[in-house]
């Protein structure tokens, strides 16, 4: 072999040299946007919460009197019991209903099975708030439906069910997270073998022995993981305690924290110490749920094989699993939808009677429509919804791809710094970007872009998650062979990448537009005249009480967000038959 | 053609640990020939050929294409730039593409322009090459295994690289359609006279394709050679045991005779050739292929003969397989089936000292 100083050519001249790759300047980009994003608003809270406000006059000082103030005061105690008994109450009612659910459907031969899953998508139709206002005009003790009905059936004038109240609280938000367990539980069920059903079945075991014997210790693992998911979702949700709670002073860490900032003046500290806390709380529960989650492997069943299992014959009993389910679907969709349809159709709020059907009216459309805020508030969100969305894929496709991808050291601290938003309740993560971006003279506060920021950075975690399982299903033989081919990393990455990510960055995409659209409790502590968007507007409506306008507003909108669903589901069977 | 001098390559395993995959490796491929590495799985032949695509970035040597130094010391070309085309072990076709745009690829992002109809003509050629001009259309995911691998090939082929890099490209296609995709890979390569790296862990398909074979084993290549020096003249146990099945008999040198040795073996005195030349009283390693042992069931006379026990025998069809007794040594010979000595009784055995290998002790 000669060794005589052979032709270098130019490429290898030119990469010999520290050449510009667009490849590093789109990498860094995207990495500096995400720990910017997930990083800088905890900063800032943890920051605020240990300095005093700081004004014209003062500089912020160093003090520990937030902190002080939030414990050494009975009320946060009152404040903590009330936000246990209510997220444990509602976690394990929404627990026990889907899990009751999923088992009919999973496992036993109950008619109208078919109708099962539309239910998981409820919550993603029907916004908290909507739901929870539903059910104020369903179970108020003065115009509740339900106990009118029940008065005049059993002839009395006594207050059946009272919304206003921590048993109606947890009842409200577990109903309307069941659908979440519902989903959790019926993926347990499927990853189970049946044949460790069907071999204790053999072995001379009745259906309840097989339920609780077999099935529930098999499904253990999975059975505190969403029950830990429930708690978190349920101690950080805002409308049920606001809507409910607040009227009759029972306080929770969300609404505490909503009333500190809109007293006058507003107490950011203190409501940063009260954020601090519920953060440890999510932060302690997301961990535990993930740590559940990595370790399932000991208990993991699924043999890969597809079989269906062999259901259950209930016999007479599945009449009565069949009233349950229309029970149940009756109080998820039917009456909610229904009670807003009918107060959309009358002038005035009134009880469904004869006197009250003559005098339907399409009035409240009518005013909706030509409500001043009305356009501003619908662009606003269209805007935010799409944008954020769009952003979120785009970023996190390429977060994922480092992280899926390459053998960049510390890219699993990436992962986790992108997933952190994931233990930010909405209206902690309000606050902790309000207080960043008062501080932080860039011109973004009171404009949308603020809201932009919070949508992008509270739903990062959902489009990371959406794309790492497309990312992971793309080999890397497939990317190598475009390099092979002479393709540039830009070139492979728009010509091969995204077209192959392109299901799970659709479904994604939608799902992001979907829950920014219901998005409130970010919102809420970050919107200002002009930057209003759906959510507030009816939660406006509700403040000034305008509850056929609201009615109106929320039936339009549930209709619109169920074609979203159902486009959405579409893709999905579209794009999911050519991805197998 | 290629050359590759001193190359080490280090990865980091998914546990972390850093694993010396190729150590000092060098050969070097004339212009039009097929060259095979060859090695059981975790050998280190993959690391070496994804070295040469620019996949890996190797810790030390140096990889010159023609004249153009790919990698060395402060040189490193990104794969995209080497102009190298490779077929990938699980195909890596695009499933968003057809047919024709999996192979249009190459050409669509090259730096160089060309014409929608110079494109056309271009693949249209490399489909046609490879039988696929008829699926031009069809969509890529719609292809059986076979005419994926092939589509993969057009796709290698298209922007006419300057060497074809394959990794092991038969494995996935069932052993019917191997054999047949062997002989056509093989024309295609004679009648292009493109320059291929080829990598494989199946010895048969080595020898049947390859102009020469390094065995490489444990990082390091055992021997480089024609398939037949392979084969016949392996330099040391490994490559003999690898490289088809073999006997091995342990010897002492009594003296030399010529090309060839006389040796004192567990079976008695042999006759042997040696690769190498070897000192008296060494302690040698004899290889015989089962097929070399020539079996009669009448006694011979000569060199190299014995008289042994058949102990066990297996009707294969196109031949049967024989463990003979000798002492107490077995030997596994291949036979003609029309010989049809039982079990338990006597047959006699010859060995060409021609292809009796003494391999040294390392």
């Amino acid at each position: 072999m000669s060794t005589a100083n052979p032709a270098i050519t130019a490429d290898a001249v030119a990469a010999r040299g520290p050449r510009f790759d667009v490849k590093w300047l789109i990498v860094g980009v995207c990495v500096a946007l995400t720990l910017y994003l997930a990083v800088m608003p905890l900063g800032f809270l943890l920051w605020q919460s240990f300095f005093t406000p700081q004004s014209a006059a003062k500089a912020a000082e160093f003090t520990l009197d937030n902190y002080r103030q939030a414990y050494a005061s009975e009320e946060t105690w009152t404040l903590f019991w009330n936000s246990l008994q209510f997220a444990v109450g509602a976690a394990l009612i929404a627990f026990v209903i889907g899990t009751g659910l999923a088992w009919m459907n999973e496992r036993t031969n109950t008619p109208f099975k078919g109708l099962f899953f539309a239910l998981s998508v409820i919550p993603l139709i029907i916004p908290g708030i909507l739901f929870t206002v539903a059910w104020i005009l369903l179970g108020s003790p003065k115009i509740g439906l339900v106990n009118l009905v029940l008065q005049q059936v059993f002839d009395t004038d006594a207050v059946f069910v009272n919304v206003y109240s921590l048993w109606g609280m947890i009842w409200v938000d577990g109903l309307h997270y069941s659908p979440v367990a519902f989903l959790l539980m019926t993926a347990a069920f499927r990853a189970m073998d049946p044949a460790l059903e069907e071999s204790a079945v053999m072995s001379g075991a009745s259906v309840p022995q097989v339920a609780a014997r077999i099935t529930l210790p098999l499904v253990w693992p999975a059975v505190f993981a969403t029950v830990l998911i429930l708690f978190v979702r349920a101690i950080e949700s805002f409308e049920v305690p606001a809507l409910l709670g607040l009227p009759v002073g029972i306080q929770v860490f969300t609404s505490a924290i909503y009333q500190a900032v809109h007293r006058y003046p507003s107490q950011i500290g203190l409501a940063s110490a009260y954020a601090t806390t519920l953060l440890l709380i999510t932060t302690a529960g997301v961990y535990f749920q993930s740590r559940l989650s990595s370790q399932g492997s000991k208990y993991a069943t699924m043999t890969g094989k597809g079989f269906r299992p062999r259901t259950i014959d209930l016999g007479r009993w599945r009449y009565l699993t069949t009233a349950i389910f229309l029970v149940y679907f009756l109080a998820i969709v039917v009456l909610p939808f229904a009670v807003l349809l009918w107060s959309s159709l009358q002038k005035f709020y009134a009880v469904p009677s004869m006197e009250a059907l003559s005098r339907l009216t399409l009035d409240p459309y009518r005013t909706i429509l030509s409500y001043p805020n009305l356009t501003r508030s619908v662009w606003n969100s269209l805007l935010l919804a799409l944008g954020s969305a769009t952003i979120i894929m785009l970023v996190t496709s390429v977060i994922c791809w480092i992280v899926v991808k390459t053998r960049l050291p510390g890219r699993w601290l990436l992962d986790n710094i992108a997933s952190l938003p994931m233990v930010f309740p909405g209206l902690v993560l309000g606050l902790a970007i309000m207080i960043l971006y008062l501080y932080l003279p860039i011109g973004v506060y009171g404009t949308i872009w603020i809201m932009l920021i919070a949508y992008v950075t509270r739903f990062m975690p959902y489009g990371l998650r959406y794309n790492t399982t497309s990312m992971l299903q793309i080999h890397k033989e497939l990317e190598e062979s475009a390099a092979m081919s002479g393709a540039s990393w830009t070139t492979t990455f728009r010509r091969i990448i995204l077209p192959l990510l392109k299901p799970g960055l659709l479904a994604g995409w939608i799902y992001i537009v979907i829950v920014s659209v219901r998005e409130l409790s970010s919102s809420i502590l970050l919107y200002s005249p002009g930057t209003e968007v759906v959510s507030i507007l009816i939660w406006e409506l509700w403040e000034n009480g305008q509850y056929v306008e609201l009615s109106a507003l929320g039936v339009m909108l549930i209709l619109a967000l169920f074609v979203l669903v159902l486009a959405a589901q579409w893709l999905g069977r579209k794009f999911g038959i050519r991805e197998a | 053609m290629l050359f590759v001098t001193g190359l080490c390559t280090d990865y980091v395993s998914d546990r972390g640990q850093v694993v010396r995959a190729a150590q000092d490796v060098s050969f070097e491929v004339p212009a039009g020939k097929l060259f095979t590495l060859l090695g059981p799985s975790g050998c280190g032949k993959t690391t070496t050929l994804r070295s040469i695509a620019g996949l890996e970035r190797p810790r030390a040597g140096e990889i010159r294409v023609g004249n153009d130094v790919v990698f060395s010391k402060d040189v490193f070309v990104p794969p995209n730039r080497r102009g190298l085309g490779m077929v990938f072990q699980s195909y890596a076709i695009w499933p968003h593409m057809s047919v024709f745009e999996n192979a249009a690829f190459p050409l669509r992002v090259a730096s160089k322009r060309i014409s929608r109809q110079e494109l056309r003509e271009r693949v249209t050629r490399v489909l046609k090459t490879v039988d696929l001009a008829d699926l031009a259309e069809r969509e890529a995911t719609k292809l059986s295994g076979g005419q994926q691998q092939r589509l993969a090939l057009a796709r290698a082929l298209v922007m006419e690289p300057r060497i074809l890099l394959l990794d092991e490209p038969l494995s996935n296609l069932d052993a019917k359609l191997r054999e047949r995709m062997r002989f056509e890979l093989k024309r295609l390569q004679r009648e292009l006279g493109i320059t291929t790296v080829y990598v494989t862990h199946d010895q048969s398909e080595a020898l049947a394709l390859s102009h020469s074979i390094a065995v490489m084993n444990g990082g390091r290549i055992e021997q480089i050679g024609s398939p037949r020096e392979i084969y016949e003249r392996p330099h040391n146990q490994f490559v003999a045991d690898f490289v088809g099945s073999t006997n091995f008999l342990e010897a002492r040198v009594l003296d030399r005779e010529g090309d060839y040795y006389r040796v004192s073996s567990q079976i008695g005195g042999m006759k042997v050739r040696a690769t190498e030349p070897l000192a008296q009283e060494e302690i040698v390693t004899i290889s015989v292929r089962p097929e070399d042992i020539e079996l009669t069931e009448t006694r011979k006379d000569g060199e190299n003969a014995w008289e042994g026990t058949v102990h066990q025998k297996v009707f294969l069809g196109e031949s049967v397989d024989f463990v003979v007794t000798i002492g107490e040594h077995q030997l596994q010979c291949k036979a003609h089936p029309s010989l049809r000595t039982r079990v338990e009784e006597a047959i006699y055995l010859r060995m060409d000292p021609e292809k009796c290998v003494a391999l040294k002790r390392s």
